[in-house]
């Protein structure tokens, strides 16, 4: 008897995922398909908008990552221009950006994918929140989280006016910098994120690497089975970088297989199309497209955490380089191809923006007034890109003599990762339903946790963000008869 | 006596206007303390299913934030307006259309031509685009459809009041809580959440009624902090947007583009700022105004950032497709 098993729409993401997997006859996983409801095409509809109000525009694109379109289309819109921006100014856009990291990896490990992991797998869902780690981790930890997200948001109001969707960078440089009392500020902020990040970790240490069972849930077969090529922005000694850099391609043996400046992106990189659902698939086009199927001649790639620390040979900040190193020393060596392994780089990650965030505020250069470069080129064509914490992204503009945008074309954090993310949970899931288990609501919550651990943010993927549903599995048998109904309470 | 009971939805949105509900802080808590929340997709695990369970009108207050791009946040502007006794069209894409609505410029077929060929990256041998329904091998997929027209809510179900913004500040949407916690509600239809003047109102920079002869955009020129952006040739929209926002954007020095929607008695915003920028302009003649702001490129975008679904233009006519099709009344 064939069987479907709905997942729709999958929780704690930000956005809307939905995942259908056959079973076989047997009750087995035949397949599972990841499916992402929504369009709004912002590459279309940018068409005919000036380069120069890109950051202002593609910020909209998602609330909850503004800063990260923010700086991907200054810099394309810098590229566009030809104008070099001076070292002050790309100084403030570090800042804010690794302010802005602190931020978001903190909502994440906190409010999305910790509760998992704080709470446990098979807890009840009603617990499995950020109420429930609350609980656990105490209201002390619980304020300093919200504080947390509140200091970084602060840091985006100070220099780009709003706490969301800010509006600083344009082609040239900044609308804006820092005043004396602002700087003052600044540096408390600074100190206190590296506090919190310092906190982060020994949160990590304390509740899942001192917990064997989580550690063997990390190195398990359940979300350890796909070998993947990885992707990131590195510095000139590649060490990861979130603003700046060339991107770094690393194979599934952790060998480089290419590194690239942004500009050159189209050489490397294309998007595989599926018609059952709205969200293409980017794969390496030296490797080519093979389905999907991992393995050293796959065009597949992962970004975000994991994939970035594998593409890199370390972290630019001692405190974040040291949690590196014993990360990889813990699991084997690199590349780590574990998916939950995610979660442990994203709070290495918060530790580094912590760090740069405040190597920034104490640079003698941060409060420069030479923040503007004003372009004086004929506008053409530029790609900006940046990490956004859940992959690398990539703007690209074409315009004509007037700054008028004739061509864009946007690949987004997430989209790197949606074959790896179906892969992930088709992988999960055979290991997970086979014939005779009973399938509960536990263990389809471990099936979204092989999701989970991307921080898939559909807002940006999709270009949309639709409501996220509540978890609602069906499942039918070959003749769609509704046999099983099951739901989070 | 039970507590009113509030919902939060997003339909086609960021996500910014969840997170500017969270940037309440610790006064998300007087929220919850003074409402049960019973649906917060963004916060909570609250069943879809629940929501169609809940007796008609038991929501006392739902606070709707997206615009209807598909066949799915149509179903659920329905949905909830059903459930519900008062519904909030909250932040700008549920007021107006806001940024996604300039896909109205352009139709599904463009857009869909646009992402899943024309784009350089991708790569469609078989020309493929997303069907609501596709067969693979194991059964059937479905995918909402996505509509040729973005539309408000207001032009999809009956609205009662509208807080803009995108997103709308903190502050402004605690105002619009307080308002509704007191009862102490407008007339049906109006705006809350907002002040009754401009965004000028608002702003620092100094109004001297300079004239200019032509003008500049923003990275051609480093902008005076002390003097109106307008007066110093960069177009800014603050002369044609509702105040309420405490004028952000030109606290970063850079010029207002309208989020907040039109002021109290203007319709359309972009017809409005279009009087306001030709009111800066030292010219001799008519024609010269014109030839100054024919010179002004991408008015759409500029005058029409944040309206263009709520605007008396509300979409661009493309022959020979079924763009009209979805085409609802306007009733707004």
């Amino acid at each position: 008897m064939t069987k479907r098993i709905t997942i729709d729409p999958i929780t704690r993401l930000e956005g809307h995922g939905k995942i259908e997997i056959f079973l076989d006859d047997d009750g087995n996983v035949d397949n599972a398909y990841f499916l992402v409801p929504e369009l709004r095409g912002f590459e279309r509809f940018c068409v005919g908008r000036l380069v120069e109000e890109m950051p202002r525009i593609t910020t909209r694109i998602c609330g909850v990552c503004p800063e990260a379109h923010h700086m991907a289309s200054a810099k394309a819109a810098d590229a566009v221009y030809g104008v070099t921006i001076p070292s002050a100014a790309k100084k403030l856009r570090e800042l804010i950006y690794s302010a802005f990291y602190v931020g978001d990896h903190t909502t994440h490990f906190y409010i999305l994918g910790g509760p998992d992991f704080v709470m446990g797998p098979d807890s009840p869902p009603a617990e499995r929140n950020i109420l429930g780690v609350i609980g656990k981790v105490g209201l002390e930890l619980g304020k300093k989280v919200i504080k947390q997200r509140a200091i970084s948001h602060e840091v985006s109001a100070m220099l780009g006016g709003r706490q969301i969707h800010l509006v600083c960078a344009m082609p040239g440089g900044m609308s804006k910098g820092l005043d004396k009392k602002e700087h003052e500020r600044l540096k408390e902020i600074a100190n206190e994120s590296v506090e919190f990040a310092k906190l982060t970790l020994k949160v990590f240490e304390d509740i899942v690497l001192k917990n064997s069972e989580y550690v063997d849930l990390i190195k398990g077969d359940i979300y350890n089975n796909i070998k993947t090529n990885y992707m990131g922005l590195v510095d000139e000694n590649n060490k990861v970088n979130f603003y700046d850099g060339e991107i770094r391609v690393t194979d599934p043996e952790g060998q480089e297989y290419v590194r690239f400046k942004p500009k050159d992106y189209l050489k490397h990189i294309a998007e595989h199309v599926e018609p059952w659902t709205y969200l293409k698939f980017p794969y390496l086009k030296g490797k080519g497209w093979k389905g999907f199927v991992d393995g050293n001649d796959s065009g597949i790639y992962r970004a975000a955490p994991l994939g970035r620390l594998n593409a890199s040979d370390g972290m630019a900040t001692p405190l974040a380089q040291a949690e590196y190193e014993r990360m990889y020393d813990t699991l084997g060596g690199k590349p780590v191809h574990a998916t939950l392994a995610t979660h442990w780089a994203r709070v290495i990650e918060l530790m580094y923006a912590a760090e740069r965030l405040l190597e920034l505020s104490q640079d003698p250069e941060i409060t420069s007034k030479e923040i503007r470069t004003i372009p004086t080129s004929e506008p053409g064509e530029g790609v900006g890109v940046v990490e956004a914490p859940r992959g690398t992204l990539y703007h690209h503009y074409v315009t004509d003599e007037k700054g008028i945008l004739k061509k864009v074309n946007l690949i987004v954090g997430t989209t790197n990762n949606h074959a790896a993310i179906s892969m992930s949970i088709k992988e999960a899931a055979k290991r997970l339903i086979k014939k005779g288990v009973v399938v509960t609501e536990g263990l389809l919550n471990k099936v979204e946790m092989a999701f989970r651990a991307y921080d898939p943010c559909f807002a940006c993927a999709t270009h949309s963000l639709p409501g996220e549903m509540p978890l609602v599995v069906d499942i039918y048998d070959k003749d769609r008869n509704l046999i099983k109904h099951l739901k989070q309470d | 006596m039970s507590k009113p009971k509030l919902a939060i939805n997003w339909a086609a949105s960021c996500g910014g206007c969840d997170m500017a509900i969270l940037e309440l802080q610790e006064k998300i808590l007087d929220v919850a303390g003074a409402f049960e929340i019973v649906f917060w997709p963004a916060a909570m695990d609250v069943k879809h299913k629940d929501v169609e369970a809940m007796e008609d009108k038991s929501i006392d207050v739902c606070l709707f934030n997206g615009a209807i791009r598909s066949s799915e946040n149509e179903h659920m502007a329905k949905l909830l307006r059903k459930k519900s006794k008062v519904l909030v069209a909250f932040g700008s894409c549920a007021h107006e259309g806001c940024i996604p609505g300039l896909a109205n410029l352009s139709n599904k077929k463009e857009v869909f031509d646009y992402v899943y060929k024309e784009t350089p990256s991708t790569d469609n041998p078989n020309n493929h685009r997303p069907q609501t329904e596709y067969t693979v091998n194991e059964g059937t997929l479905k995918i909402p459809s996505f509509y040729d027209t973005v539309k408000t809510l207001g032009q999809t179900v009956e609205v009662d009041y509208y807080v803009p913004g995108c997103p709308p500040v903190a502050e402004q949407i605690w105002s619009a809580v307080e308002a509704i916690m007191s009862g102490n509600l407008p007339e049906k239809g109006s705006v809350v959440g907002a002040f009754s003047r401009t965004v000028c109102h608002e702003c620092e920079h100094k109004k001297e009624e300079k004239k200019i002869k032509k003008f500049v955009r923003p990275h051609e020129i480093e902008a005076d902090w002390e003097v109106c952006l307008l007066e110093q040739g960069i177009i800014c929209c603050g002369p044609a947007t509702r105040s309420g926002c405490g004028a952000q954007c030109l606290k970063a020095n850079m010029p207002c583009r309208g989020c907040y929607g039109p002021p109290p008695g203007v319709k359309d915003q972009g017809a409005k700022l279009l009087s306001a920028v030709a009111s800066v302009i030292d010219a001799d003649s008519e024609e010269e105004i014109e030839r100054i702001i024919d010179d002004i490129p991408d008015p759409i975008g500029t005058f029409y950032r944040f309206g263009l679904p709520h605007s008396t233009l509300r979409r661009k006519i493309i022959k020979d497709d079924k763009t009209n099709n979805d085409r609802p009344d306007n009733k707004t």
